[in-house]
């Protein structure tokens, strides 16, 4: 296991070092990021030359990388190109408010994902099989960035008609958000609209895996033997069909962090968050290299991290598979 | 494990409850069908138990049916599937003919009626935009647009992905080894921000360019189902009969395997469609993908957000179009692969 884990982490650490300095090439390569700030009438030669000297901009791409790398080590990723702003620190602030939304939603993504899955999976072919069916196919069809933009119509439209202000619909926090308990009370409030809109397509997809994962349990022969020995049916679906159909989910909901942070850029542009995916969004716009580096590098980390839990909690629930 | 393993480990059985039948490979017997040697019978039967009882109860010859017969005919028991068949064959139609349609050009101005909102009477079906640009007519232009883009990613991404699959499944080393290497170094980054990033630096002047760039992210998915298909049809009988018979690689490739490997083939390129549509409309809202004044559904909705709480139609219609196409793929996707692929259940997250 501990030789697993370790030829693992040497092995992403290679990946992850080449997948660096193909990123960095290609965002370097193929943009002008000091082009707006030529043709901005205000600034002078000496501020853009002060940049391009700053950060090196004159010399060729694979020393640009070792002088990115040095910084990125030492120096917790350097600063950003225009304004010189510190990079890691801002990452680490607005990763927490992407991680209160995202864990919220993905909690009850799969609390209703494995519920909904399971009833279709012990009811199949019933109403309610059907219905979850459809609904998830309509899920997987609707961009997110729409939902979240209709359900701000929605919410914006019911308030010019009823005069009642459901929720916010941007924004984290109010002006004033207070503190201690309020605090938490308003950002609760303000999280509302993006995890609902979140939750709609992780249940999509998450209930037709669990309801897929189940089936297959379901149909599995140490289920008839269970049956068979006259266990009662709540005995054997709670224990022996669940708990074995649980466990792929484990793996996927690991392995899809990645997809659910990507999925957050879209979110919180829409509702304004001040979060990772707002970051990283802002960053594009001003074609900033730094920060976009250091996003996607600190995202794939933590892909890394979570694909190796993934496989080691896959290994210890399931005892036929083995890690080595 | 390595991720690419897991694929296998938890698939549904969504298959249950289907009529088990002689379904094998599909296209295997239709690759038989061609009248080639002394052996090839011009239309090979397939035929389960139940089907040969009845016959032989009925006392009735049974009609010879080729694999795609067969398949077509699975397909055609889908009813929603068929539906969204004729749907999506209706929409493609409109948007090819798009000029012809249309009842004003995408960017015709109508200075006197601005911000209309839709009416069933008026001039402007789905209403205008602030420059008084009739709506109907933006979302035509865009859905041609869009399926445009979506298409070609489909074409260009399935070409890449089964090419690269097919070498992969079938030489093994090298071309083997890269593949999944090159796997593993794309399955490190988040999906979706990386297409972000080559968006934005690479810069997305034309749909061409945006297509392109979807294209080179999605081929991989292709690449290793192809790839999974041809190293367990590798170890195949026929294909050692082929190989004894003194057939070369790329008679083996093209005549022997691909053929096989068809039904998943086709399956995930519909899909790809599906993902494709939605990828280019998410880009094109965040102001990466399609540039004005090229309309397309997604670039409808970045335009109209601005002002999207108050002329609810703007955004409105273009979504339900995007909505109305990717369930009606999903739904055609989920279709064809009951009837060419029994073996593969889909996983989607």
């Amino acid at each position: 296991m501990l030789a697993f884990i370790i030829r693992r982490l040497l092995y992403s650490t290679v990946v992850l070092v080449l997948a660096s300095f193909l990123v960095f090439t290609f965002v370097t390569y193929s943009g002008d990021p000091l082009a707006a700030l030529r043709i901005a009438p205000n600034v002078s030669q000496l501020t853009v030359k002060n940049v391009i000297e700053r950060k090196h901009l004159d010399d060729p791409i694979p020393k640009r990388y070792l002088y990115w790398v040095q910084d990125a080590v030492t120096n917790q990723f350097g600063s950003t190109l225009l304004d010189n702003r510190p990079i890691l620190p801002e990452l680490w602030r607005v990763m927490k408010n992407t991680l209160q939304l995202v864990i919220a939603a993905q909690l009850l993504v799969i609390i209703f994902a494995v519920l909904i899955g399971v009833y279709s999976a012990i009811r199949q072919y019933s109403p309610f099989d059907y219905t979850a069916t459809g609904f998830s196919f309509l899920g997987l069809s609707t961009p997110v960035f729409w939902l979240a933009l209709m359900v701000q119509v929605i919410v914006v439209q019911i308030f010019e008609h009823t005069g009642h202000r459901l929720f916010p619909i941007a924004n984290l926090s109010d002006v004033d958000p207070g503190t201690g308990l309020h605090f938490w009370i308003d950002r609760a409030h303000h999280l509302v609209l993006p995890v609902f809109v979140l939750m709609v397509a992780g249940i999509a997809g998450y209930s037709r895996y669990m309801r897929a994962a189940m089936l297959e349990v379901i149909n599995s022969d140490y289920v008839r033997t269970a049956r068979a020995k006259g266990l009662p049916e709540r005995r054997v679906m709670m224990k022996h069909a669940l708990r074995n159909a649980l466990i792929p989910l484990v793996t996927l909901v690991a392995l899809d962090f990645g997809a659910i942070l990507s999925g957050a850029v879209i979110t919180e542009t829409v509702f304004s968050l001040d979060g990772m995916g707002l970051y990283f969004y802002n960053a594009l716009l001003v074609n900033d290299p730094y920060p976009v580096m250091a996003w996607l590098m600190i995202t794939a980390v933590m892909i890394v991290v979570f694909n190796l839990i993934a496989d080691i909690a896959y290994g210890l629930l399931d005892p036929r598979v083995r890690l080595d | 494990m390595r991720p690419q393993d897991r694929e296998e480990v938890a698939v549904g059985s969504e298959s249950v409850g289907r009529p088990a039948s002689a379904h094998g490979q599909v296209g295997s017997l239709a690759l038989q069908a061609e009248p080639e040697g002394p052996l090839g019978s011009p239309e090979a039967v397939v035929a389960s138990p139940e089907d040969l009882a009845l016959v032989y109860e009925a006392g009735v010859e049974p009609e010879a049916r080729s694999q795609w017969a067969y398949a077509r005919i699975r397909f055609f028991r889908h009813k929603l599937a068929v539906v969204s068949l004729f749907v999506l064959i209706g929409l493609g139609l409109v948007a090819a003919f798009a000029k012809q349609i249309a009842p004003y050009g995408f960017d015709e101005l109508d200075l006197f009626n601005t911000t209309a909102s839709p009416t069933l009477e008026g001039k402007h079906l789905f209403g205008t935009d602030l420059l008084g640009r009739d709506y109907l007519s933006r979302v035509l232009f865009g859905m041609r647009t869009s399926l445009w883009v979506a298409l070609f990613v489909a074409f260009l991404s399935t070409a890449i992905g089964t090419s690269i699959g097919a070498l992969a499944g079938y030489y093994g080393g090298v071309i083997d080894n890269l593949l999944m290497r090159f796997t593993d170094l794309v399955l490190t980054l988040p999906g979706f921000a990386v297409l972000l990033t080559a968006a934005a630096f690479f810069g997305t002047s034309s749909p061409l360019k945006v297509a392109v760039i979807l294209a080179l992210l999605f081929w991989t998915a292709i690449a290793r189902i192809v790839r999974g298909v041809f190293l367990s049809l590798r170890e195949k009988e026929y294909i050692e009969a082929a190989k004894a018979s003194g057939a070369g690689d790329m008679r083996i490739i093209l005549r022997h395997m691909l053929p096989n490997s068809l039904g998943p083939i086709i399956v995930n390129t519909t899909l790809v469609v599906a993902l494709a549509i939605l990828t280019e409309a998410a880009l094109s809202f965040l102001g990466f993908g399609i540039q004005p004044p090229n309309p397309s559904l997604g670039s409808l909705i970045q335009q109209g957000q601005g002002e999207g709480t108050r002329l609810w139609w703007l955004v409105t219609f273009p979504g339900l179009t995007i909505v109305a196409i990717a369930l009606a793929i999903n739904f055609v996707g989920d279709g064809l692969r009951d009837a060419l692929d029994p073996t593969q259940r889909r996983v989607r997250a």
